[in-house]
């Protein structure tokens, strides 16, 4: 297994790149495992890495049905931020957040986790308000956060409507500096690459098509592979829980729904962190690439389609350019879609199920790939204690029947409007 | 000048003037940015994103990787333009990118001498530092970001407008090439309603850039002869310079029109850009095919060029990009270009064709015409600096390395039909081994591809199939052929079989060793080698093979890159590319302007916007306008210009409760509830009784959502027997509706109930104040006294000059107040009607400000408070629930986590020090809390300040609520670094009896 | 963009309409148990292919449609009144 860095990538030029071997494994199956991750996106590889590293449980296998990272993992708009007003989502977030911050040395794979603010645009004193509301709890859930007034957001981002024309003047904003992006992609691989060095078995093109499941207790799976047994079972499949804990019979408070992303053709430096509309839903940031990442709401109904409409797309236009004025003259390079899990008030479930064994983790609505490697290691830890971590016992399924919801927007169990 | 005579369609007796880096050419009018750069020779256009190699125009079409532009300045300057797909007009300014200090001299270009450090993915696997958490990265990436992207934008507002349009047709037919001419022919020849789009600003497609001849007349004449007769149906609409972009759910198919970019700025009011949605019946795909070029040494030199390129800058521009050339093909058709450049003079050195044989018709008129062709060769590597000068061809099983001396190569791996606008339906590409080519999949939507989009690659075919799928479109779509249909008569093709080469061997080593690089994605410098690397880490799938060496993300969107990329892939694996696999193409198909995508809804047009038939009185007097949705809402009006916001607010309440004040509430929602199920249906829908609520009363009413939280608060007053309207919070006027409707439609439908949302219908008017009484009686018809009209009594009313209205004794300020609801057109009306009443009582408009300081000292809830986290019990409302009936949101409203004493309730706070304001937004601490993470009581929703009580005051959420009153918190607003201490009080400063209502 | 034909105004753009969800769950009385409540508030079988669900013609007659439609291909198979549903 080659070691990265500096003189690995000198001594690759100088070998025609022949030092370097697979980035991970390509076992088959075995019979049976401690313990089956379903699902090989950052959560469920972020779980096993952690498995192994911080509770030494490595005879762990990640079943993925297509391709790693081929989900939510490749297909989001890259922010990271721990930005949350409610106690069980700000610890949670702020977890992994820290993760965050020393994952590219841990995994050694640079995950390009660039700290470079996320902006929260607000258009009115109210809205500079609620921002006070969660900006000052964060601060005192010892996360960082800045009240910006409208010179300060000229500084941060100039290209933003500073016009006589802006339809919803910036009057501020809320930043929080140590917010950031980071490359999707590398996150799986790396994540991949970790979880193989401590001998996980990470298994692609193995679809879980039903649970062995005896008095309540998980025994396995079955898979597009044949059965693989298991005395525990974590299911990270974002965008496809209802469907994969329908097969154990567990119904959920979710809905999957699609979110669209779009990129602009690359350009030099445009815009430098993370920024959100206030006055309608939009974040753009750039990618070291060079193109504009941004997207906004959901396009409003069900759907598993991987692929979004026009009016959505429309809408987006409308955002962007009411945001950016300079930005009609830039081109969109591409656009597509992910399958979202929305959760009935807009927070994820991680946490055990009513069958003994099995672990859920989903429901990331908009924001699973800020929390993935937060969510490996309290899931990790979940799965490890057959018990929550203090810092996901909130987030718990049982708290929709217990209406302990974790609601940060306030909008109720509509899943569209979170 | 490398211009032809007797060659090209361009306009020679339009000359026009452009700039490239500063330069001033000359070209014609019908020339792209490219053609009249070649004519001009100018061969360096741009430099590759990565290593900053010197880069020529590579193709004529919206394939191109290679010759990016800014193009136009300052406010509409249009970076990563494909030259090849700008139309030239007098006065065009471009530059070049991706280099400093010039294109000519790029210091950036010492990449290239350290790409064998630089491989796909590198910066994986560097740049991370040796410990966590120390930033080091995004050192590296300051530099790298600078280094990366390509063109560079502007801040400058678009100065541009765009506009949408949305059409339906029985025909839509893709691309005016030959097949896409003939499905619109046949399909409108049957009286179907046709659209044809081609993105180029002429049709014809590659009619345009070869030397056919159709019916016995030149291509170009049955083009325009085809035109003439389209343009004669009057069913048929032509849109050229149109890009059908993506193909969206219900035979929906986004497309572009640039409609004013082809000149120097738009003209006569029109858009630059139309953003069209075409909704068709039946879709015919004429989208044609994609030369692809072949991977050798070197393969990315200026001079190195796609040969069906090289047609199309001869036969459609009279540009001549070459003088002496040699071709490499792995198919028949480059040999057309041989036969062309010979045609137009230029010497053709060889045609090198990796195919064993090559024995048709065509090769065989290339070999007559003395041109050497060289079976089973490969061009190996390329040499001349920056442009092409000499290449090397080498037998592909190896052996004697023969150089050929050249300014041009003109290279063809053969032609990928373009099925992207199918794929996204779903359709996913077959692979086809005969032609090494996929093609379209089996159709899910109503669409069928045509022509060389679906593999047929002879003229013949294209016209013959383009009839037959355009007749069969029309069919679907529900019409008949009413005469018969020639198909046209062109020479029959038969082209020797084609033979792919992925990857051309390397040549023989250098006096270094190594080999140079063979290029797959000329635009982000994905090389062979890098696909080698990824499949040796494990990056075999065709999306991590796409991701890990970025082949085909750049604005090419692939498209000479991903077939090739694939193929290499398939072959270091060793299994069939069919297994492989292909990448998704995502829409769109080429680059669209996001202007195109935003439309006019930008700037002031962004949303509109919502006035109250008051709106000019206030504008005249207001201080500042607050945004409460899409209304506007005066917040205060100063007494003198210098007056402050606070200091205004503040008067305007003391005003109010000192006399009287008069407030537009125009904004809150409105509802009349009409029919003989009304009582049962407000009993449902709010939390509280109505049951013996008398006719002429008003009552306040409490919404609980289904999950048992609060949803919105208001009035409801029985007007008549069967006759209700309520009132919502502003923001809640749209969802409560929406929400009314759904309940009557949906699971009521047996309630007799009419809902009808009369919000726009009513401009709205508080007065309020102890003299209310006397205003409003100066100015309505009515007996408003005390005993005639008591607190929360609602009658129609007549004003004294005869308006129709609504009046209604409620309360938000805690004064003696009233509303009067009159018909939107008399708003005004009245309003000054009671400003001329009250003038002796010195009437004060108050705004939105002053309206939330008294609601705030009376305790009223309002949007902070009612925030969807809190329950009636949380705002001290919990025993409106009524016990004796069932109501929305009951069920789950007393749930563990929703009751119990760490909920945080409604309480009020003041100052200790009775000064200090206690502003929005705060958290609520202990006040001997410690360090983060510090544990949160509740938080400030509102604040304000009792001139009354002369005290800031403020409405809090504090866990366990008045069971702590009379304790010290500290209300903190760290982002401000202001912490006060404050008294927990009951929410209610002012009026606690309530004397003032009643009275 | 889809299209919903709309039993009171013809064919018609989805985005005249708003979502409405699940239109598979009845809604429980007034009086039913928390239990019943719970389960048809937050509890969604989220099926990927056909789904029965809920539509609003807020941007036309203001209606309340029920459309069948699958989840996974987006077709769209029917869209008939909800009040015609109910009956």
């Amino acid at each position: 297994m080659s070691h990265y860095s500096v003189f690995s990538v000198l001594k690759g030029g100088l070998t025609s790149q022949r030092n370097w071997s697979r980035a991970w494994r390509d076992p088959a199956p075995r019979e049976a495992y401690d313990v089956i991750i379903i699902g090989g996106g950052g959560h469920g590889l972020a779980t096993a890495y952690y498995l192994a590293k911080e509770h030494g449980i490595t005879n762990v296998a990640v079943l993925e049905k297509g391709w790693l990272g081929g989900g939510n993992t490749g297909r989001n708009t890259t922010i990271v931020r721990s930005n949350y007003m409610l106690e069980d989502n700000a610890h949670f977030y702020e977890k992994s957040l820290q993760l965050w911050e020393g994952l590219s040395v841990d995994l050694n794979y640079n995950v390009m986790f660039s700290q470079r603010g996320v902006l929260n645009l607000a258009h009115s004193d109210a809205q500079m308000d609620a921002y006070s509301r969660r900006g000052n709890a964060m601060r005192l859930n010892g996360i960082d956060a800045e009240l910006l007034n409208r010179e300060q957001v000229r500084q941060y981002a100039p290209m933003l409507d500073f016009t006589d024309n802006a339809r919803f003047p910036i009057v501020g904003g809320l930043l929080q500096p140590r917010g950031g992006t980071a490359r999707h992609d590398a996150v799986a691989w790396g994540l991949a690459r970790g979880a193989d060095r401590l001998g996980v078995d990470i298994i692609q093109n193995c679809e879980v098509t039903g649970f062995h499941i005896e008095n309540g207790t998980v025994k396995g799976v079955e898979t597009s592979r044949g059965p693989i047994r298991a005395e525990k079972v974590g299911v990270a499949v974002a965008g496809h829980t209802s469907h994969v804990m329908a097969m154990a019979g567990v119904t959920l408070p979710i809905e999957s729904h699609l979110l669209q992303a779009f990129v602009s053709e690359p350009l030099k430096p445009f815009i430098d962190g993370v920024v959100t509309f206030g006055a309608g839903h939009c974040y753009i940031s750039q990618s070291d690439k060079g193109g504009l990442v941004f997207g906004g709401d959901l396009d409003g109904y069900n759907s598993y389609a991987q692929r979004g409409n026009l009016p959505l797309i429309e809408h987006l236009g409308e955002e962007v350019c009411a945001m950016i004025p300079s930005v009609g003259r830039l081109r969109l390079l591409r656009h597509w879609a992910g399958i979202m899990d929305m959760t009935m008030d807009g927070s994820p479930i991680i946490g055990k199920t009513p069958v003994q064994g099995l672990y859920l983790n989903g429901g990331w609505c908009y924001g699973g790939f800020k929390a993935t490697p937060g969510s490996g290691w309290v899931f990790a830890h979940t799965i490890a204690h057959d018990e929550p971590h203090w810092i996901n016992k909130g987030l718990d399924l049982a708290r929709f029947r217990e209406g302990r919801m974790v609601d940060e927007r306030g909008a109720g169990p509509v899943p569209g409007a979170h | 000048m490398s211009r032809i005579d007797g060659f090209g369609r361009i306009d020679r007796s339009k000359p026009l003037s452009f700039t490239f880096d500063g330069k001033t050419y000359q070209g014609f009018e019908g020339d792209t940015l490219a053609s009249a750069l070649l004519a001009n020779g100018v061969s360096l256009v741009g430099r590759s994103f990565k290593y900053h190699r010197p880069r020529g125009v590579f193709s004529a079409g919206p394939e191109e990787p290679n010759a990016l532009v800014a193009l136009r300045s300052g406010a509409r300057r249009e970076p990563n333009t494909r030259a090849t797909m700008v139309e030239l007009y007098d006065g065009l300014v471009a530059e070049s990118q991706n280099r400093w200090p010039s294109l000519a001299f790029d210091v950036q270009a010492v990449n290239q001498v350290f790409a064998r450090f630089l491989p796909a993915g590198f910066y994986y696997k560097t740049f991370m530092g040796p410990f966590a958490n120390t930033r080091l990265w995004m050192m590296f990436e300051h530099v790298i970001r600078r280094a990366a992207g390509m063109g560079s934008a502007t801040y400058e507002t678009d100065p541009d407008t765009y506009a949408r349009r949305s059409v339906h047709c029985d025909v839509l037919v893709v691309g005016g090439g030959p097949s896409g001419l003939s499905a619109a022919l046949a399909a409108s020849e049957t009286g179907a309603r046709v659209i044809l789009i081609d993105e180029h600003a002429e049709f014809g497609g590659r009619l345009r850039q070869d030397r056919y001849d159709i019916d016995g007349m030149p291509a170009a004449d049955w083009v325009a002869k085809s035109l003439a007769t389209l343009a004669s149906r009057d069913t048929v609409r032509l849109l050229s310079r149109t890009s059908a972009f993506g193909y969206y759910d219900n035979n929906m198919i986004g497309c572009v029109e640039r409609v004013t970019d082809h000149l120097a700025v738009p003209v006569d009011h029109k858009p630059r850009q139309r953003w069209w949605q075409i909704r068709a019946a039946q879709v015919v795909l004429a989208t044609g095919a994609l030369e692809q070029p072949l991977v050798f040494g070197n393969n990315d030199r200026p001079g190195v060029m796609l040969a069906g390129a090289v047609r199309a800058y001869l036969n459609q521009f009279g540009v001549l990009p070459g003088k002496r050339a040699v071709i490499f093909t792995s198919g028949d058709d480059a040999y057309r270009t041989a036969l062309d450049l010979t045609a137009a003079g230029a010497q053709v050195m060889a045609v090198v064709d990796s195919r064993d044989t090559a024995q048709s018709a065509l090769t065989q008129a290339v070999r007559d015409a003395g041109i050497e062709v060289l079976t089973g060769h490969a061009v190996v590597d390329t040499h001349g600096s920056p442009t092409l000068q000499r290449v090397d061809v080498m037998p592909l099983t190896g052996g004697t390395v023969r150089e050929f001396t050249c300014d041009l190569l003109a290279m063809s791996g053969g032609w990928q039909p373009s099925v992207h606008l199918s794929s996204q339906t779903g359709a996913k590409p077959v692979w086809n081994a005969e032609l090494s080519c996929f093609l379209p999949g089996v159709p899910k939507r109503p669409e069928r591809s045509a022509g060389s989009a679906a593999g047929h690659f002879t003229l013949y075919g294209c016209l013959s199939e383009g009839s037959v799928r355009g007749l069969e479109a029309a069919k679907a779509a529900g019409f008949s052929a009413t005469g018969t249909f020639a198909i046209p008569q062109v020479d029959i093709e038969r082209f020797a079989p084609t033979a792919p080469l992925w990857e051309a061997p390397d040549p023989p080593p250098g006096l270094f060793g190594g080999h140079p690089k063979k290029f797959v994605d000329h635009q982000d410098d994905v090389a062979a080698s890098d696909i080698q690397l990824a499949h040796r880490e494990g990056y075999i799938s065709v999306e991590h093979l796409k991701r890990y060496t970025t082949l085909g993300m750049g604005t090419d969107q692939g498209k000479t890159s991903n077939l090739t990329g694939l193929a290499i892939m398939a072959a270091l694996r060793g299994e069939p590319i069919e297994k492989v696999g292909t990448t998704t193409f995502r829409p769109p198909y080429t680059p669209i302007s996001i202007g195109a995508m935003g439309g006019s809804e930008r700037g002031q047009q962004y949303k509109p916007r919502r006035r109250s038939p008051m709106h000019d009185w206030h504008d005249a007097r207001v201080g500042e306008w607050v945004p409460a949705g899409l209304w506007d809402r005066p917040r205060h009006y100063p007494a003198t210009p210098g007056e402050s916001m606070r200091d205004a607010y503040i008067r305007e309440t003391r005003q109010t409760r000192g006399s009287v004040g008069i407030c537009d509430v125009t904004t809150l929602g409105k509802i009349d509830l009409q029919g003989p199920d009304a009582l049962d249906f407000i009993n449902r829908i709010y939390a509280n009784g109505f049951s013996n609520l008398p006719v002429g009363k008003v009552r306040y009413g409490l919404m609980l959502r289904e999950d048992g939280m609060v949803l919105d608060d208001g009035t409801v007053a029985r007007l008549g027997e069967t006759h209700y309207v309520i009132t919502t919070t502003t923001a809640n006027a749209v969802p409560v509706m929406a929400k009314i409707e759904f309940l009557l439609q949906a699971v009521w439908p047996e309630l007799k109930v009419k809902a009808t949302s009369v919000t726009e219908q009513y401009a709205a008017i508080a007065v309020a104040g102890p003299k209310a009484r006397e205003v409003m009686q100066r100015v309505v018809d009515l007996d408003v006294s005390n005993a005639a009209f008591p607190f929360m009594a609602c009658a129609p009313c007549r004003t004294k000059d005869g308006v129709p209205g609504r009046l209604f004794r409620i309360s938000f300020s805690g004064e003696l107040a009233y509303e009067i609801a009159v018909p939107s057109d008399y708003g005004q009306q009245v309003w000054d009607a009671l400003m001329a009443a009250g003038r002796e009582f010195d009437i004060v408009p108050y705004g939105l400000e002053a309206l939330g300081n008294m609601r705030i000292e009376k305790g009223h809830v309002a949007g902070s408070e009612l925030d969807g986290r809190t329950t009636a019990d949380d705002l001290g409302l919990g025993k409106m629930l009524s016990k004796k009936k069932d109501f929305i949101g009951k069920a789950l409203a007393f749930r563990p986590g929703m009751t119990g004493e760490t909920r945080k309730k409604l309480v009020g706070l003041v100052p200790v020090d009775g000064r200090s304001s206690l502003p929005n937004g705060s958290q609520i601490v202990s006040v001997d809390h410690t360090d983060p993470p510090v544990k949160m009581l509740g938080h400030v929703t509102a604040n304000g300040f009792s001139p009354e009580r002369n005290i800031p005051v403020a409405l809090a959420l504090l866990e366990g609520g008045l069971a702590r009153e009379g304790e010290t918190v500290l209300v903190t607003h760290p982002l401000k670094n202001i912490a006060v201490q404050a008294r927990v009080t009951g929410p209610v400063f002012v009026d606690p009896e309530g004397k003032r209502l009643h009275d | 963009m889809f299209q919903f034909k709309c039993p009171h105004c013809g064919l018609r753009d989805a985005n005249e309409f708003t979502y409405g969800g699940d239109a598979t769950i009845a809604w429980p009385d007034l009086g039913a148990s928390e239990q019943e409540w719970f389960d048809a508030v937050y509890q969604r079988e989220n099926p990927r292919g056909p789904h029965r669900e809920y539509w609003h013609h807020a941007g036309g007659c203001r209606q309340w449609v029920v459309v069948d439609r699958d989840t996974l291909t987006h077709e769209i198979h029917g869209c008939r009144a909800a009040s015609e549903t109910q009956k």
